[in-house]
């Protein structure tokens, strides 16, 4: 039974190579562009592990967060905040928003996987 | 590694994209039209652009972005006023980026000297908003990763144990409510630390409160879980990594035989995580229990999951990205489809089938349809003008630099969308006219107020769709052209008879000859060997048109008319000496019937016509491409009146006129050789191939034709020096006929 992971980074490359990555590791995955696409998305799917970028047009990360958890549905769906800010505050900030953890950009395929199975139910 | 390179030229395709957004979006800043969200855009391009350099270990650019990230961080942070120098500063750092990612892109080494000049700019700025703000620049990155470093460091100390000996761990998990607002799942974690080693668990639940006070959402329970591992503690700590702050967990390691005091550590940790050690409560039978519930009904949660999952893959993303040869191969195969058509068309006209039977009908259906196919699929290759547009405002910042005059761009109609091959071949003429602009249009700032205009110079950039063909104009307010240099330069370099009589648009259109220049000292930038009939031929060769026209001390304006497509053309077939040819549509002005009254020799074989008043050269098609060797009589023959580039007119003889269609452009280049005087091939509805022409260059050979059988004392080896005079001549027999009037 394959789980299913949405990524929202509104980099092409980034997408491709987590696509790349999380396909690799047995994952099926969806992608959106920005928050707002997300959360289009995310409407009528239920990913068992969502990664998010912060900086996004449209909508950022910490919005899209936001928009996540105030749905019933998705408030148990865990959110993985995927960013190369690692300042304290931006962390602090998707904490407070819902995020459930963090990947510090560039990612380690590895321990992205390892975050995502210590996350996924 | 094949997926990874194909991710690496997207990831390339996608800096070009954001280096796009990046000077846009500093050029917005600059000239105030920039909207709030546009310095969020600029950082986010950089910022993107590290993101995927880091992926891909590109060091340098790593670098670079960063530095130029953290300046552009403060002014977004509104730490940061960004000042025209500043703005500068970043243009400048836009186009290093540039550079930087080209030059990584190709595998190229950049120099180190530049980034690093440019790095320390950055920094400066940075500093200096930095220290304005009281504040450091964000670069907290690395300091992130090492939260536990030093306890894993100083328990092995501790310790002393091999990391191969297994350990015995007592975990204390109790969870807050933020844990659960985020998201967070006791079993998971469970689960994980299962996967460490052989675990015990006992589920603390005393502080669950009866059903009717119990909020479905609070954390009532707490774990206590004892581990024997091989792992170490900071494999236990990665497991909690994410909750540090939403629960409560105290880890400390059952010494059995080393001296090693547990309680001073537990008291160690609990000081390290702020919290001292809670007692455990056992209630061991109805853990299990509870973790199997939990777990079946995660199972039916998932299922359900699963299902609603499929339903978001149709949604996302509303374009696809497509190789450019699989267009390239669907444009040649709609162009076959057209040709396919046109032979359908003819055969069922021969066959006098009657135009309103249902075949003929079924048949026009299939026309239009082919039509809008290829249509449509040339709009796939259509892109907007707007990146090359940016481009240009480099060249302009360089070029002005260079000078040392002030211009300012203006770009309209960048939406304009042109077919992409066109596009590609556009930035070299655009670069070298706006270069030319700059260098020798737009005056110095002493002497632009001298003469009562703004001190910094002002070119436009336009694009516009005028009947099925693109227009593009670069205009200056510049001085112009100056008409007086241009005559004595041209005779000089004995282009023109001296006592030739030019009109204001012939001279001006001199600038056009081959190896003219008016430049007096050759300088850096325009003057490289390559004039305007540079810029000419390659607007010809994309089968466009470039005219000129300039007021002194107001400016010049160039404008360029190109094809939309490169595949399709609008053209007259006509017939000469039994063979068919393809006149571009959009050279011709009028086709008529010649009298003979009207025609006039003017010595060897050059003959004009006399159409309303002036007087045209008159081309024999058939003898200048070697059909006939005797001229052609113009009484039965029909004749195609033709516009040259900058406004020059030929009329040219032709036997009959078939009709007019649109074609597919086959390039004759490519399956065969080049052909002077012909642009490319078509096959026709029979069948048949016939040959496009290229007017601009037919009339040249007819000139040359001419001045042999004229025993004119020029070396006719068609090249392109021995042309220029020819032209040159050219002006002025056109406009003698004038006075036998």
């Amino acid at each position: 039974m394959k789980k299913t992971i949405l990524t929202v980074d509104d980099s092409r490359t980034m997408r491709e190579m987590l696509k790349a990555t999380l396909l690799g590791a047995g994952y099926e995955v969806m992608q959106a562009e920005d928050g707002v696409h997300g959360l289009e998305v995310l409407e009528g799917a239920m990913p068992d592990v969502i990664l998010t970028d912060i900086n996004m047009p449209r909508m950022d990360g910490f919005g899209f967060i936001e928009g996540v958890r105030r749905d019933s549905r998705y408030r148990s769906v865990p959110i993985l905040v995927l960013t190369t800010e690692g300042e304290p505050e931006k962390k602090d900030r998707a904490r407070r928003a819902g995020a459930t953890g963090w990947i510090v950009k560039p990612f380690d395929p590895e321990k992205l996987i390892n975050a995502i199975r210590r996350l996924a139910a | 590694m094949d997926t990874m390179a194909a991710i690496k030229q997207t990831f390339f395709q996608e800096c070009e994209e954001q280096l796009v957004e990046l000077e846009s979006g500093l050029l917005a800043l600059e000239d105030g039209t920039s909207e709030p969200d546009t310095i969020n855009a600029v950082f986010r391009a950089v910022h993107s652009i590290k993101g995927g350099a880091g992926a891909f270990g590109l060091e340098q650019l790593v670098r670079f972005a960063h530095a130029f990230e953290t300046a552009l961080d403060l002014v977004r942070g509104g730490k940061l006023t960004a000042t025209r120098a500043i703005l500068k500063t970043m243009l400048s750092a836009a186009d290093v980026l540039a550079d930087l990612v080209r030059i990584t892109r190709e595998d190229g080494v950049a120099d180190d000297a530049e980034i690093t000049r440019m790095v320390q700019q950055l920094e400066a700025i940075s500093h200096g908003g930095a220290a304005a703000a009281g504040s450091q620049p964000a670069d907290a990155e690395p300091a992130d990763d090492l939260d536990f470093v030093p306890i894993q460091i100083s328990l092995a100390d501790l310790i002393g144990a091999g990391p191969s000996g297994t350990r015995s761990f007592k975990i204390r998990f109790e969870p807050k409510t933020g844990f659960y607002a985020r998201a967070n799942e006791p079993l998971v974690m469970l689960r994980e630390i299962s996967r460490l080693g052989a675990m015990r668990v006992t589920c603390d639940q005393t502080r669950l409160p009866s059903l009717t006070e119990l909020d479905p959402e609070g954390a009532y329970l707490a774990w206590e879980i004892h581990l024997d591992t091989e792992s170490d503690e900071s494999a236990l700590r990665d497991i909690f990594e994410f909750v540090e702050f939403d629960c409560d967990i105290s880890i400390e390691e059952k010494q059995v035989e080393a001296d090693f005091d547990t309680d001073a550590f537990a008291q160690l940790m609990s000081l390290a995580s702020g919290q001292t050690p809670p007692m455990a409560q056992p209630l061991e039978p109805r853990t299990e229990q509870i973790a199997a519930e939990i777990a079946s009904r995660n199972e039916s949660e998932t299922a359900n999951r699963k299902s609603d999952a499929n339903k978001g893959f149709n949604q996302a993303g509303a374009t696809i990205r497509v190789d450019l040869e699989r267009v390239e191969r669907l444009i040649d195969l709609v162009g076959e489809l057209v040709i396919n058509q046109a032979m359908l068309s003819q055969r069922v006209a021969e066959a006098r089938i009657a135009r309103s039977s249902a075949l003929a009908m079924g048949l026009d259906e299939l026309e239009q349809l082919s039509r809008e196919i290829q249509d449509s699929v040339m709009a796939i290759r259509a892109q907007p003008v707007k990146p090359i547009f940016q481009r240009m405002s480099r060249v302009v910042r360089e070029a002005a630099d260079m000078t040392g005059k002030s211009v300012t761009l203006h770009c309209d109609g960048d939406s304009t969308e042109v077919d992409k091959t066109v596009i590609e071949r556009l930035t070299d003429p655009l670069t070298h006219m706006i270069r030319n602009a700059i260098d020798h249009g737009i005056e110095k700032p002493e002497v632009r107020l001298a003469a009562g205009k703004p001190e910094s110079g002002h070119i436009r950039l336009a694009a516009m769709h005028r009947s099925g063909r693109v227009v593009i104009e670069v205009s200056d307010d510049g001085g112009g052209i100056n008409r007086e240099r241009v005559r004595s330069a041209a005779i000089a370099k004995g282009l023109i008879e001296p006592e030739a009589q030019l009109s204001d648009e012939e001279i001006d259109n001199l600038i056009f000859l081959p190896g003219f220049s008016t430049a007096a000292t050759v300088t850096d930038m325009s003057g490289r060997g390559v004039g305007m009939d540079v810029v000419k031929r390659s607007i010809q060769a994309l089968g466009g048109r470039i005219s000129i026209a300039s007021t002194p001390g107001r400016g010049s304006t160039f404008v360029m008319s190109l094809p939309l497509t490169l595949a399709v053309l609008d053209g007259m077939i006509v017939s000469v000496a039994d063979e068919t040819l393809i006149v571009p549509l959009t050279a011709i002005v009028e086709t008529l019937k010649p009298s003979t009254g009207d025609i006039y020799h003017m010595g060897g074989d050059s003959r004009v016509i006399r159409i309303r008043d002036t007087f045209v050269p008159l081309i024999d098609i058939g003898h200048v491409l070697g059909y006939r060797n005797k001229l052609a009589d113009p009484q039965n023959c029909v004749v195609v009146l033709i516009d040259l580039e900058g406004h020059a007119r030929r009329a040219l003889l032709v036997d009959t006129i078939q009709g007019q269609r649109q074609v597919v452009i086959k390039s004759l280049e490519a399956n065969y050789r080049r052909v002077d005087g012909i642009a490319a091939a078509t096959i026709l509805g029979d069948g048949r191939v016939a040959l496009i022409l290229d007017v601009d260059a037919v009339v040249e050979n007819a000139n040359g034709k001419a001045a042999s059988s004229a025993s004119e004392s020029l070396d006719l080896d068609h090249d392109t020096h021995a042309r220029a005079p020819q032209r040159a001549h050219d002006f002025a027999t056109e406009l003698e006929p004038e006075p036998v009037e």
